[in-house]
């Protein structure tokens, strides 16, 4: 088998790559996706929220993606469902496998990555205790409840305040289970804002910032959680504890990018993101593969991921009629002082589009600070954050006319200051 | 009437249940868990022992090193993952050498093969990552890793072919003796044998004393683990002991037959025979000791985390036999370390001494040949090919992070003592054991139980009648 592009992965970021590349000129697209339908996790999200920035409307996870999935369809692009790719070789064959063709081969001049993520799970997390039934990834209880239509628990603990867990906070809390807290490990919360007032607040369930549980208990199915404060080291501070009788314990403590077939078909990975290390057209290490969404960093709108995977599509599709333009020069740009990673972390000013979006967060909870941009020793410009926290996404837009000043510079600086 | 009842279904239960299998023999295993290989059996070191530890002429260095043998064999017959890798006791400079002497004279006089001494350049080259303090280590190449799960339930399907009863979700309650035969009464049905076996684990002291004044005391003894993902699983390729000193036995780093790296046990003695949590200070200290032995071990890379109880008889030999005032009542009892290595010479010991008393005649039509859940990844791509075209389930992934087929799990539930909760499932076919830990394949796995067993989706459990996963439909709870 024989396609242009092959896209790993039918989520939002596959579903907006797959859009671009077919109106940028690229007719022989294959979408490969290892659920039964198109849509990714945004299926099982059906609450509202999405689609402001795209759409300037509120839109329910399953809505975002038909619109999505509307323009795949009008385009005639080919997809598979319930098809796992098994390896992405360095060449760019991708082996994939289905009950209905078996396991085959495709040759691909081009491939987006575009695999989502996975949540960190109790095991990863080291929470000790008993391994009874009860303990889900805040993830799997979604997909139970929205998808399924079962009801995990009754009683319900959460651990860790990230998106997913806060909104299944509410959403279990609707269908009838009592959720007693959620506690978060680090002095702030991972999720938004708008999450903690609309999740947690609004159902008077109280949030425990730097706590963690330090016991579970239940034989066969959960029984109890204790939780307790911890210290700067994040250790617990003995006499602190808080038992709760409950039957679920929610895990919500952070999304880990499914790189394992970009690892084996050999993508340098950032430690930090654990996503690809990726260049301003959103290509990897390797010519030709590309990645976007959450499989690249995870992100927190679903906007930002279809932006973001137009432009990976579009660059996939430039790849594919012009073949690999080869750059005089390549910037890197440096996250320091509280900027954790940027993505891109390469840019090829003659190469770049006009404007580039530069996303990253940030390591801490900044209050009236600012972004900080350098090219070289000279600030650029200086943005005004009022507060800036890890559970949001921050941008910094750079112009192909202004590094077009500064033709001598080796390397970008964006960085946290005072304002 | 049985002629023989097993109480218990783990690695020595099933082990004996498959060596009786070989005599003409009416025989049951009486098991309180909903699934075999579900108490010690499933949370230990999954290693094979050379044997050089035991004391000479105890049961344990006896059976262990006839148990070692015997794993070749029995891995082919029965199709289950083993690996001789090697291990290796490692003497830091801090240590006492001579201790790694008398290891291997022990070892000697145990009959362990080929054990030799080596020097930290000879180590070096074996594994590149051993602690820098390492200064020489006892090498025993005959040192092996096997899956325990698939030991165990290869075993007991093997037995159960064979025509051995298995009664699940029963659990044994009292135990006495009629004039020439046991009454064996349980949560469920009362069961009478001419002979008993006694392999309940920690609990095997509660059922030596209903029937002996030769009293037998079991202390739970627990282990932690941290079990790493399979990117660590390089990073030794042998196992790798520290020496036992006096802040105690240390911890072991080893690879597993699946590829992850294994770290652990704590020892600890503990009052609940079910205590199988795991403890912070238990997880602290494991990544604390293992450096000592091994460096840079990726503990960030920790998958899971896991306990479980080695049954210790307090004077610390395995306890085989006849049970010198109960006539017909045989012990398997304190089978700890080195329990699983030892596990298929207990069971042949503990046959012959049950045939011998029943006068039990060969069995001809005994089969020992049994076929593992198919892994398809073994397989070239045409044939893979060839089982999808025939039986399509074999090409949908379930879980995607060990890449478990439909297939290997329908073959899990259909097959002899199938399975009937996720972690059953897991267990026989490893899906839900890899790095997202079952987040996104337990919805799968539960919708195929539903259909295939069949199964209401409420009472499909994680392991045991009370481990349930869901309790209603939305807004119905």
């Amino acid at each position: 088998m024989k396609y242009d592009l092959v896209i790993v992965g039918g989520g939002p970021a596959g579903l907006a790559a797959a859009i671009a590349a077919k109106d940028n000129g690229i007719d022989s697209i294959l979408i490969i996706e290892r659920d039964r339908e198109l849509g990714g996790i945004l299926n099982q999200c059906i609450h509202n929220g999405f689609g402001l920035h795209t759409f300037k409307e509120e839109l329910t996870g399953p809505e975002y993606a038909s619109r999505f999935i509307a323009q795949v369809l009008e385009r005639g692009i080919e997809y598979k469902l319930n098809t796992m790719v098994m390896d992405i070789a360095p060449d760019k064959t991708v082996t994939a496998m289905n009950a209905t063709d078996g396991m085959f081969t495709i040759e691909a001049k081009a491939i987006v990555l575009a695999m989502g993520c996975r949540e960190r799970s109790r095991g990863a997390l080291n929470i000790p205790g008993y391994r009874p039934a009860g303990i889900f990834s805040a993830g799997t209880a979604q997909r139970l409840v929205n998808i399924e239509g079962y009801m995990p628990g009754r009683r319900v603990v959460i651990l860790g305040s990230g998106d997913i867990g806060l909104i299944m906070a509410r959403r279990m809390t609707l269908e009838g289970a009592k959720v007693l807290a959620v506690a978060e490990l680090m002095p702030y919360s991972g999720g938004l804002k708008r999450n903690i007032v609309q999740c947690l607040n609004d159902f008077d369930i109280p949030l425990y910032l730097s706590h963690t549980v330090i016991d579970i208990q239940g034989k066969e199915r959960v029984e109890g959680i204790t939780i307790a404060e911890v210290g700067p080291d994040r250790k617990p501070i003995p006499g602190t504890e808080i038992h709760y009788d409950c039957d679920t314990l929610l895990l919500s403590c952070g999304l880990i990018p499914e790189n394992e077939l970009s690892k084996n078909s050999g993508v340098e990975l950032s430690p930090i993101t654990s996503g690809p290390i990726v260049n301003d057209s959103l290509e990897t290490s390797i010519e030709g593969v590309f990645a976007c969404g959450n499989v690249l960093h995870v992100h927190d709108l679903v906007d930002y991921v279809s932006q973001e995977a137009t432009n990976a599509g579009k660059n996939a599709a430039k790849y594919i009629l012009n073949g690999e333009q080869k750059a005089a020069k390549q910037i890197e740009i440096l996250p320091v002082d509280g900027v954790r990673y940027t993505v891109p972390k390469y840019i090829r000013p003659e190469l770049m589009d006009d404007q580039l979006t530069v996303r990253f967060r940030v390591g801490q909870v900044y209050k009236g600070c600012a972004i900080a941009t350098y090219f070289g020793d000279t600030l650029i410009s200086k943005r005004k954050r009022p507060v800036m926290a890890p559970g949001e996404m921050e941008e910094v837009k750079l112009t192909k006319a202004q590094l077009a000043e500064y033709p001598d510079i080796t390397n970008i600086t964006i960085k946290i200051e005072e304002a | 009437m049985y002629d023989v009842a097993i109480v218990g279904a783990g690695v020595t239960g099933s082990a004996i249940a498959r060596e009786l299998a070989k005599y003409k023999v009416n025989a049951c295993v009486i098991e309180r868990d909903e699934d075999v290989c579900n108490g010690t059996s499933k949370a230990n070191s999954a290693i094979v022992h050379a044997g050089f530890d035991a004391t000479p002429g105890t049961w344990k260095a006896k059976l262990n090193v006839r148990g070692n043998e015997m794993m070749d064999q029995l891995s082919k017959d029965l199709d289950f993952p083993f690996q001789r890798n090697g291990s290796l006791v490692v003497c830091t400079k801090d240590q006492d050498p001579a201790l790694l002497d008398a290891l291997l004279e022990k070892g000697k006089q145990n009959g362990v093969p080929d054990l030799r001494i080596l020097d930290r350049e000879e180590l070096l080259a074996m594994e590149p990552n051993l602690a820098d303090d390492v200064v020489k280590a006892l090498y025993a190449p005959t040192g092996a890793i096997v899956c325990p799960f698939h030991l165990t339930m290869a075993l007991a399907e093997n037995a159960a072919d064979n025509g051995v009863e298995f009664f699940l979700n029963t659990e044994v309650t009292e135990i006495s003796k009629a004039d020439d035969h046991y009454i064996i009464k349980t949560n469920k049905d009362t069961f009478e044998a001419k002979a008993v076996v006694n392999a309940a684990g920690v609990y095997a002291d509660k059922f030596n004393n209903m029937v002996s004044e030769h009293k037998l005391e079991i202390v739970a003894r627990r282990g932690q683990y941290m079990l790493l993902d399979k990117d660590a699983g390089s990073h030794v390729s042998h196992t790798i002991f520290q020496l036992p000193s006096k802040m105690g036995k240390g911890v072991l780093v080893t690879p597993t037959v699946h590829g992850n790296l294994l770290v652990g046990p704590t020892a600890e003695d503990i009052d609940d025979k079910e205590g199988i949590n795991t403890t912070a200070e238990g997880l602290d200290s494991l990544g604390a000791t293992c450096s000592q032995s091994v460096k840079n071990v990726p503990l960030r890379q920790v998958i899971t985390s896991f306990a479980g109880l080695r049954a210790h008889e307090v004077n610390g030999d395995f306890v085989i036999g006849e049970a010198e005032d109960a006539k017909g009542f045989f012990n398997a009892a304190g089978i700890e370390s080195p329990g699983l290595s030892s596990a298929p010479a207990i069971g042949e010991v503990i046959a012959k001494m049950v045939a011998d008393y029943l006068s039990l005649a060969t069995n001809p039509e005994f089969n020992g040949i049994r076929k593992g859940i198919l892994n398809p990844a073994n397989l070239s791509v045409e044939e893979r090919n060839e089982l999808i075209k025939k039986q399509p389930a074999y090409g949908n992934i379930i879980c995607r992070c060990e890449m478990i087929t439909e297939g290997e799990i329908l073959d899990a539930i259909h097959r002899t003592l199938g399975a009937r909760s996720l972690d059953a499932v897991k267990r026989r076919t490893r899906a839900g054991m890899g790095r997202c830990q079952a987040g996104f394949c337990s919805p799968k796995t539960m919708e195929i139980l539903e259909r295939e067993v069949p199964m209401s989706m409420f009472d499909v459990t994680k392991n045991g009648p009370d481990a349930k996963i869901v309790y209603g439909y939305n807004k119905k709870i």
